[in-house]
């Protein structure tokens, strides 16, 4: 897999409440180029909302947002998002549309790249995933974890800075979750900065440079791996990991 | 043996049916169409927009959108008509020197089909999966864009049933423009029927004139029910075990 023109990502104090629910309370994460951060958590702590609003899908209260030290905040966020690519727990692959069309309308409408050639970049990124025999099926005839290569590919095209991935793996049978975890491997190895919503432990244990760990709105602990899950310095991550492990 | 006999002379009297025949197919068919087609083309873009409005994030179109289709959806057909194609007769006169009231009669069909259609719409736009709308926007689509290229053309392809449900609806609906008193020319199916069976004081013309709507409708009802069930299920293959892993050679790391 090649290399990426990844970049640094940093959310700073980054606030957020839904009326009198304070979802986020003044988070801070940092993702150093090329590595990779994991955030967990029991649900319900604010990982997925924390990736909207570091893309800016929700807009923070309060707090900054830096892409390779420069804050994104007053940037047009259709504009960022085209920077940060996102794997949805539940695909969202466009069900209208065939799996290389899917792949490529980012390509043709944003990038304004011409129908065939789109379509040839598309195919390239489908070969990455190890999908392109499946180019002209529609998504509902993909398994789950081809759907979700698919969505990884999709968000590949557009040749992001930084990828975000929010629980990609959990709607996902036991069987079909090693492809898709050994392909966001792979990503990281080749460079990718990646923030991994994620509950697969072994994931985060072996392949990420970082692990936050977040309950109610706030990132209790942050570390290496081997510190986090040989030594958790409070009790709240030592319950947490004794659930999960 | 004569009640039925008197029966068979009221509705099916053939000589007088075939003799309107020329007449219905010639001029009652096109401008039954004429009036239906337009009036469903107009009425999809008119509803369209509505539906749009409904589903806005601001007040303020999403109100006009309420009242709209709460006035015209809950009027009936023949007051719309009578108050649109007489009551704005004058303005358009006065507009552009014609006293022709089809225009008229197309907008009012028109007016009330946008609701309805809008109502399509609006609940098949927001059936679609809100992941879709956060996925496009998530790739760098704009609202707008994301609502043309995935959500709107989702949520249309669902309620392609009611949508032809409703031409179906117009296809009838149109028989009351007779109302607004048209040139001969201009009449539609049921005025034909109408005018001959008052004619003759024999109902039959009517009974030719609504076999006529029948053949019109009676292939549309099964086309919705085709597409509709073509919809649910598809022509899917059967969904295929997941490939081997990607790549290999990181295994071990999981």
């Amino acid at each position: 897999m090649s290399e990426f023109s990844s970049g640094s990502l940093t959310g700073k104090n980054l606030h957020l409440s839904f009326g009198s629910n304070h979802v986020l309370r003044g988070i801070d994460l940092h993702v150093e180029k090329g590595t990779t951060a994991s955030v967990i958590g029991p649900s319900g702590s604010g990982k997925s909302t924390l990736l909207r609003v570091m893309n800016r899908l929700i807009e923070p209260d309060q707090g900054d947002i830096l892409l390779d030290g420069k804050s994104v905040l007053k940037d047009n966020p259709d504009q960022l998002r085209q920077r940060i690519g996102m794997v949805f727990q539940q695909f969202n692959l466009f069900p209208h549309k065939t799996v290389v069309e899917n792949v490529a309308l980012a390509l043709r409408k944003l990038r304004k790249l011409p129908k065939d050639q789109a379509r040839a970049q598309a195919l390239e990124q489908l070969d990455l995933v190890g999908l392109r025999h499946k180019a002209d099926a529609r998504p509902a005839n993909l398994s789950g974890g081809q759907q979700q290569r698919v969505a990884i590919a999709r968000a590949l095209a557009m040749q992001p800075e930084v990828m975000f991935f929010d629980e990609a793996t959990s709607a996902l049978d036991p069987e079909l979750v090693k492809g898709v975890l050994s392909l966001m491997a792979d990503l990281a190895k080749a460079g990718m900065t990646m923030v991994v919503v994620t509950h697969e432990m072994n994931f985060c244990r072996n392949v990420s440079d970082t692990v936050t760990f977040m309950d109610v709105g706030r990132v209790v602990e942050t570390g290496s791996p081997e510190k986090l899950f040989s030594d958790p310095g409070t009790d709240r991550l030592r319950s947490f990991l004794s659930d999960v492990l | 043996m004569d009640a039925f006999q008197q029966l068979l002379r009221t509705f099916f009297d053939w000589k007088a049916m075939g003799a309107i025949v020329p007449n219905l197919l010639t001029v009652g068919l096109p401008n039954t169409l004429i009036l239906a087609v337009s009036s469903g083309i107009l009425g999809t873009v008119l509803g369209l927009a509505l539906a749009m409005m409904g589903i806005s994030r601001h007040p303020v179109p999403r109100w006009i959108s309420r009242v709209y289709t709460d006035v015209f959806r809950g009027l009936p057909a023949i007051l719309t008509i009578l108050l649109i194609g007489i009551g704005f007769g004058p303005v358009v006169r006065q507009l552009t020197g014609s006293t022709n009231p089809y225009p008229l009669g197309i907008a009012a069909l028109t007016l009330m089909a946008a609701a309805y259609i809008g109502e399509i719409f609006r609940s098949g736009i927001q059936s679609v999966d809100k992941g879709q709308l956060e996925a496009s926007r998530a790739l760098g689509f704009g609202y707008g864009a994301s609502m043309q290229l995935v959500v709107v053309p989702q949520g249309i392809r669902r309620v392609l049933p009611a949508l032809v449900n409703q031409f179906i609806a117009l296809i009838k609906d149109s028989s009351l423009v007779y109302l607004l008193g048209l040139l001969s020319s201009q009449r539609e199916i049921f005025r034909i029927g109408n005018d001959a069976a008052s004619n003759s004081g024999n109902l039959s013309p009517l009974v030719a004139a609504g076999l006529l709507y029948l053949v019109l409708t009676v292939p549309l009802t099964h086309f919705v029910n085709f597409i509709d069930h073509r919809l649910r299920t598809g022509r899917q293959e059967k969904k295929q075990p997941d490939d081997a892993a990607a790549t290999i050679g990181t295994e071990h790391l999981l």
